[in-house]
Formats: C-alpha cells, structure tokens, sequence
C-alpha cells in the first residue's frame, strides 16, 4: 500500500519527509522539547541533591564525631559514671535489640491475623472497615502517646518499668503499620492465583497459608523490617516505660538502657566522655536503623 | 422455545460423569443462565460453545461448585457427579473440586517453583507415593517435560504464557481428578502452543473426562467429540444463556437441528 504524505504546511515542526528527503530521525538537542528536558533532568538532580544533603551531613557528622570511639569497648563495656574515663555502650545496644524483639513478638503475629482477615476472610465487612480506619489513624499516633498509654496499662499495673513495657510501647506503634502493609501485600496475590487454589480443592485456610501468604512474603517482610527500623530510633515511648539502667538487662521485667534514651541522657551531661559516648551512640543506632532498610531492599525484590 | 433435552436424554445416562440439569442460575437478581441440561460424558471431551455472555463459564463454573464464591450465585436445579447431587446439603465443595480439577482462561501459576507448582495438588492431599514421579509424569503428560526438566527449580512465572498454561494443567492433572474442566485454556495462546494443548486433550481423554469451553469453532470441531451450544436471548429485556442444542460434534456442525445453531455455525450470529 502506498503512503500518502500529506501536504507539507509550512508551520509543522516536525519534518514531514513530504518534500522528497527521508525524514531526519536524530536527535536534535535544540529543539524545545529537548532543551526542556535538559532543563528539568538537571533541575531534578539538583532537587534530589538538595534533600540528600541533610542525611549525608547527620552521617558526616557522625562518623567524624562518633566513630574515633566505634571499638570492641563501645559494645561490650557499661557505661560510664561521672567523671570516669572509658566505657561503652553494650547495655544500651543489648536493650534496644531487646525491647525491639519483644515488639516485634507481640506485634507480628497480632498484625498478621488482623491483616488475613482484613485482606482474605471479612475484607468488606463492617469490623474490617472500622479496623482499616483505625489502624490508618494510629500510623500517625504520636509516639509519646503509646508510651503514656503503655505506663498506665502495664507499668502501672506490674509496679516497675520494665524491658516489657518498652516492648508493648513500641508494638503499639508497630502493629498498624505492619497490618496495613501486610493487607496491602496480600491484596497484591492476584485472585486468580486465588482461584487457582480453590479450584485445586483448597479450603479456606489452605488457600491463605500456602498461596496468599508464601507469595506475599517478601513484601510482608518488608513490612516488618521497616517497621522494626522505625521503632528502634524511638525514645519517647520508651521514657514512661523502659526508663533507663546503668547495667545489664538481665530480666525483662526489669528496666533496660536504650541507645535513643542513652542518646538523650548522655548529649546533655557536662562529661567529654559521655557526649562522645552519644556521638558513637548515634552512629551505631543509624546503622542499625540503615541495615535494617538496606535488607528490606533486598529481601522485597520480586522473585521472579 | 423447544430444547435439545430430547436429543441427549439416552446418553444422559449412559456413561455420564457429571449429569446436569440446570433450571435457572442467577447472580444476584440477574438470571445468567436457564434450561441447560448437559451429560458429560466419561472419557469424551465436550466442547460448550457460544456467544460471549451467553454462559458458557457460568454453567462449567458450576460443575465443581467454583461458583459459589460468587457473591449472590443461585443455582436451581441438580448437578450429579457419579449419581451424587453435588449441590446436596452435606456435600463439601472442597471434596468435589478436588474430583472435578479446572483449568482457567488465564494462566495461573503460584509464584513457586515449576515443581512445587505441580506438586501443590499432591501435598495438598496429603499424596503418599513417589511426588517426583507423579510431577515427572503430570509434566511429561502436559508436553512441557523436555522444556522445564533442567530448571525444575525455577519459579513457575518464568515461563512463557503457553508453557505457563501447560504448567497449569501439568498441575490439575498431577492428583489426576476425573473430570477436567477447562475453561477457554488457549485464549492466551499461539496456534503452535495451542496445537500442543489439543493434542494434550486428545491423549488425556483416554483417562479423564473433560469438558472444554472454546471460542474458536475449529478448535471445537478438531477435539469435541460432543459439542454443546449456548446463545444468549435478549428478548425478554435481560440477557439469559440457555443451551440450544447438544450432539455429536459433526452432528452439530454439518446437520444442525436448530436454526440458531445454523446461524451461528454459519456465521449469521448477530
Ligand atoms: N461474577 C458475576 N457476577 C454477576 N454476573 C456475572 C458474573 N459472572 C458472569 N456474570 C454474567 O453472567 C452472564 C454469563 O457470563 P459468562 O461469564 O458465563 O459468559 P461466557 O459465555 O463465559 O462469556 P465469554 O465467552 O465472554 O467468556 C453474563 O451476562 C455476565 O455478565
Ligand atoms: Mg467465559
């Protein structure tokens, strides 16, 4: 069939390749659309640029300040007292992995539940709608809320602060995000995957542990890690509940050191050695905060 | 309007696998489908076809109970699997899909390995024999062994479209269900993986009973040995599928009894 050019108008910016010549193809770096593009791929580099500089500097900052102290001593000393040289962070470190575990224990499984009846067993009925709203609300709860809370309910009631405590402050704030992405990720199982199962003969159950679930793993974990990450910089839910301790944790009914709170209590003493000790503090905190971010990455990729 | 009832009663009972009378099946208030009375009989395939709406995945939906998922699904009238009334109060739908397997329009593999997919099934009934051996088998069977046999490990969405559908029947017929039901399975297909899945049907009808929903008429034709038509009648201001009329495939396209079947048949169909 024979191409019909169409007559050439004058006005048209795009050579037409009615006039005989092939049409020109290249690019053409003077063109407005090119010219903009240009404009915006650097305006956006200098923008992403901009909101990098904050986090590279706290990083900078640091590791300049913190890291001259980043030693086996750091994580396997206490603190110090007073006026006393040395020391290190290792309660604090041992308290935050602990508080932390103890969220994630009660938060997960709590979370999971909800979430499969949320995205699999009720998804339109009333509970679940209230629940969503709920859960949407309390992802943007202030922090120092669930601590206030968490003292009333259980520091109160067991007479101490406690590891324990900290950990039920800290699952509070975990659990609505940890359920809505859990939902979420279970939403993603496309549903003829779903219907694949019941065809196979699945019951109810069948189809949530060995379809929906295995394949919404990985963005569950992702889930999960991120927010573990969220709240193991957390200090203010952990001031009404885990307190503070200069020793070891060796009963979680006990109060623990944290390193947020050790950050807090340490930056504001008139020692070198503690301020540095917060220095360093900080920086192991990030990069637990950081390490738990880089292994969501990876264990979110699709698995294809 | 007469139906074709009077044409398949005598096979009806004969070697039926599943005998069904469907008065009326309605989604919600909307009767989707009525008068509809099929024998599927053991070790044929029969093809439904139609018109798109007039039903066809409806009444195959409803003949492992699929449909009741569907929110609002009613159906009046009686499906028999081997002389049981599958619908019957004390009868539990997982037992019954675990007979009657389903092959879907579209390929659905689990995000798993190729084997677990096919071994899925196998776990799921708690299979005692050799797993590996069955899966080897239910590959072979659906022409994708020599394809898959070195990357057994790789994850089932891997695959290209065709082989991810012969994955799907590899794994319906792996705990070898007696009834296969297959519900347009190479819409998603070239004509080569297409001609593989047919010749599969063909091989498998030795051991299975297979019903087989297809747009394409020549497909019908090549591998239906009972073909079963469907058209839809908006006459009455909604829009109900019945089944018009059912026989042997060459029956129905060379020496229709029906005028709609000839039309449609002919290519007249509106
Ligand atoms: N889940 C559902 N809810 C409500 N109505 C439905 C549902 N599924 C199908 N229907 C209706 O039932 C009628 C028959 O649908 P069905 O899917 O059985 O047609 P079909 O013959 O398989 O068509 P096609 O050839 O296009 O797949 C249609 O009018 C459709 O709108
Ligand atoms: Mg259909």
């Amino acid at each position: 069939m024979a191409f019909e050019a169409s007559p050439a108008t004058p006005a048209m910016a795009i050579p037409s390749g009615s006039d005989g010549k092939p049409p020109s193809l290249g690019y053409n770096s003077f063109e407005p659309r090119a010219l903009w593009n240009l404009i915006l791929t650097l305006g956006l580099w200098a923008v992403a640029a901009l909101g990098a500089t904050p986090l590279l500097s706290v990083l900078y900052m640091l590791i300049v300040k913190g890291g001259a102290r980043l030693n086996g001593e750091l994580f396997t000393e206490l603190p110090p007292a007073g006026f006393e040289m040395g020391g290190g962070i290792g309660n604090a470190i041992q308290g935050t992995l602990v508080t932390v575990a103890i969220a994630s224990l009660i938060s997960i499984p709590i979370a999971l539940f909800a979430a499969i009846y949320l995205a699999e067993l009720r998804p339109l009925s009333r509970i679940s709608s209230v629940a969503r709203f709920l859960a949407k609300v309390l992802t943007g709860f202030p922090s120092i809320l669930a601590g206030v809370f968490v003292y009333a309910a259980v520091v109160l009631l067991m007479g101490s602060y406690s590891a324990l405590a900290g950990g039920v402050a800290l699952a509070v704030l975990m659990l609505p995000t940890i359920t809505l992405t859990a939902e979420g990720a279970m939403h993603m199982v496309p549903q003829r995957m779903k219907d694949a199962a019941i065809g196979m003969g699945c019951t109810n159950t069948q189809v949530v542990w060995s379809v929906t679930l295995p394949t919404a793993l990985p963005s569950i974990v992702t889930g999960i890690i991120l927010a573990v990450a969220r709240v193991a910089g957390e200090s203010a839910p952990l001031l009404f509940t885990a307190l503070f301790s200069n020793y070891w944790l060796r009963n979680i009914t006990e109060p623990t050191a944290s390193l947020s709170i050790l950050i807090y209590n340490f930056s504001s003493m008139p020692f070198d050695n503690q301020i540095e000790l917060a220095w360093a503090a900080s920086l192991v905190l990030v990069m637990i905060v950081l390490g738990f971010n880089i292994l969501s990455r990876f264990i979110g990729r699709p698995q294809v | 309007m007469t139906n074709a009832s009077v044409l398949e009663k005598p096979t009806a009972t004969a070697g039926a696998a599943i005998d069904c009378n469907i008065d009326k099946i309605y989604y919600g208030k909307f009767l989707a489908v009525r008068d509809s009375n099929i024998a599927i009989e053991k070790g044929k395939i029969t093809g439904f076809i139609g018109p798109s709406g007039c039903g066809k995945s409806t009444v195959l939906r409803s003949l492992n109970r699929m449909n009741d998922l569907i929110k609002g699904f009613k159906l009046e009238g009686n499906v028999h699997f081997h002389g049981q009334e599958i619908y019957d109060k004390g009868v539990d739908p997982v037992v019954v899909r675990r007979h009657i397997g389903m092959v879907f329009q579209q390929p659905n593999p689990f995000s798993m390995s190729i084997f677990d997919n096919v071994a899925f099934g196998l776990k799921l009934n708690r299979f005692k024999g050799d797993v590996e051996e069955r899966v080897q088998h239910a590959l072979t069977r659906a022409a994708l062994w020599d394809e898959v046999k070195d990357k057994l490990k790789a994850s089932g969405l891997s695959l290209s479209g065709g082989q991810q559908q012969r994955l799907c029947i590899a794994r319906a017929v792996a705990t070898q269900p007696s009834v296969l039901l297959m519900d347009e399975p190479c819409s998603a297909l070239d004509p080569i993986a297409t001609r593989r899945v047919e010749e599969l049907m063909l091989e498998l009808k030795n051991d299975y009973t297979i019903a087989l929903v297809t747009h394409n008429m020549q497909q019908a034709r090549r591998v239906a040995d009972i073909t079963a038509f469907f058209s839809v009648d908006i006459s009455q201001g909604g829009r109900t599928g019945h089944l018009v009329e059912v026989g042997p495939t060459d029956q129905i396209f060379d020496a229709p009894q029906e005028k709609l079947t000839k039309q449609y048949i002919g290519g007249e169909f509106s």
